[in-house]
């Protein structure tokens, strides 16, 4: 092999910078996201009707879908009103229906937003609800 | 292995169609995940056909009676207050008749008329030429009338702005979140983002809940809010008791806002 100690070195180089994202975050503790649902709001609520609009199961794995079909319903059909599967209603409304419960948006959105690096547009215009800082 | 013309059009046929009908039955699959959940409007919902607004000028004609209900109206929807007049926001603000109603130039109109103030508004033309135009459907035309902005789709090209010819609708140089920090926010509705075009929506969220628009409800009888499509609407009874006109008709955009004299 022609200029193999060259080679070599090369693949080690490549090899060390193709590798680096993994042994710079080595022995370093992940952080599993762990969304808080105990706002005062919620806790408020009798026990039997501490539940999400839809099973919680569901809301984990679609709520970007639902959100996107409730603005398409409000502000294009002009529909308000969602009937769940369970046959209760709820006003289509980010600011004034999911997030008058989920009142902690920094440990609710932001807590898997953050770890799995997306970051929605919502809060562009929507309006958060107020944080006490702590 | 060898493979000849004939087998590898059969493989690559088949595998063609189970891929077509993978897709097709995990489509089905995704959608079947809500299917027990519904929509629907509230019951109180304001719904007509053709909504429409008729301002009676001989109780509006103060510019600081417009300036309140277009406060009214800013403050409901979270509309920032910019001085810079090349980026100012307004969904509905006083305009002097005469500019208002340029071709109505009358050497001899009234003096009083003449340097009286209109209230002006997005005519929610029933043949909107900033609809045409909209190259993402962001601006459409509802059912009942309204030209709707959904401002998840606004790509800020400002093709509506160049086609209406009313000058009904305001582009966010900056962001509004930014701006007036310290006004109080109505929590109820949300802000818009920079780069978004924005105009009056004709308060289809308090239609949705049943009531009048915030400016309507502002006026005191200055302005009248009711469907044009129903012959025994409050708007077609002062229309057919009074002379009205409208601005620009001419352009055929059919505008939905009316103006009487007295």
């Amino acid at each position: 092999m022609y200029d193999g100690w060259k080679i070599i070195i090369g693949i080690i180089i490549f090899l060390g910078l193709i590798a680096f994202p993994f042994y710079y975050d080595m022995g370093k503790a992940t952080v599993t996201p762990d969304p808080k649902i105990d706002t005062p709001e919620i806790m408020k609520l009798p026990e039997s009707e501490r539940k999400c609009i839809e099973p919680k199961d569901y809301m984990k794995r679609e709520h970007m879908q639902m959100l996107d079909d409730w603005r398409d319903w409000v502000v294009r059909d002009g529909s308000t009103i969602f009937i769940a599967s369970d046959g209760k209603q709820y006003t289509m409304s980010l600011q004034n229906t999911c997030m008058k419960c989920h009142s902690n948006k920094k440990e609710f959105c932001d807590e898997c937003h953050n770890y799995t690096a997306v970051s929605p547009y919502c809060w562009d215009c929507h309006i958060e609800p107020k944080e006490s800082e702590s | 292995m060898s493979i000849n013309r004939r087998e590898f059009l059969k493989i690559a046929g088949i595998s063609t169609v189970l891929g077509i009908g993978g897709i097709t039955a995990g489509a089905g699959l995704r959608k079947n995940a809500v299917e027990a959940s519904s929509v629907m409007r509230r019951p109180d919902a304001l719904t007509g056909k053709r909504w429409a607004i008729v301002v009676n000028l001989s109780k509006l004609k103060d510019e600081e009676t417009i300036k309140r209900i277009a406060e009214a109206c800013h403050r409901e929807h979270n509309v920032p207050h910019i001085d810079y007049k090349n980026h100012e926001i307004k969904w509905l603000w006083p305009e002097k008749f005469e500019h208002a109603f340029p071709e109505q130039e009358d050497e001899y109109l009234a003096e009083e008329i003449k340097h009286s103030y209109v209230p002006l508004l997005c005519n929610h033309c029933d043949n909107p030429p900033c609809v045409r135009v909209c190259p993402t459907q962001a601006t459409f035309k509802r059912a009942d009338g309204i030209v709707m902005m959904d401002m998840h789709r606004c790509i800020g090209c400002r093709f509506c702005m160049a086609a209406c010819p009313y000058g009904a609708r305001s582009f966010n140089y900056k962001d509004p979140r930014k701006l007036d920090p310290k006004v109080e926010k109505n929590p109820e509705f949300p802000l818009r983002m920079k780069g978004v075009v924005e105009k009056c929506t004709l308060c289809y969220e308090r239609l949705a809940n049943g009531l009048e628009p915030a400016c309507v409800k502002e006026s005191n009888g200055g302005l009248i809010f009711g469907d044009l499509d129903d012959p025994h609407s409050e708007v077609r009874k002062v229309l057919e008791e009074h002379y009205s006109i409208r601005r620009k008709p001419e352009l055929g955009t059919k505008p939905s806002v009316y103006y009487i004299l007295g």
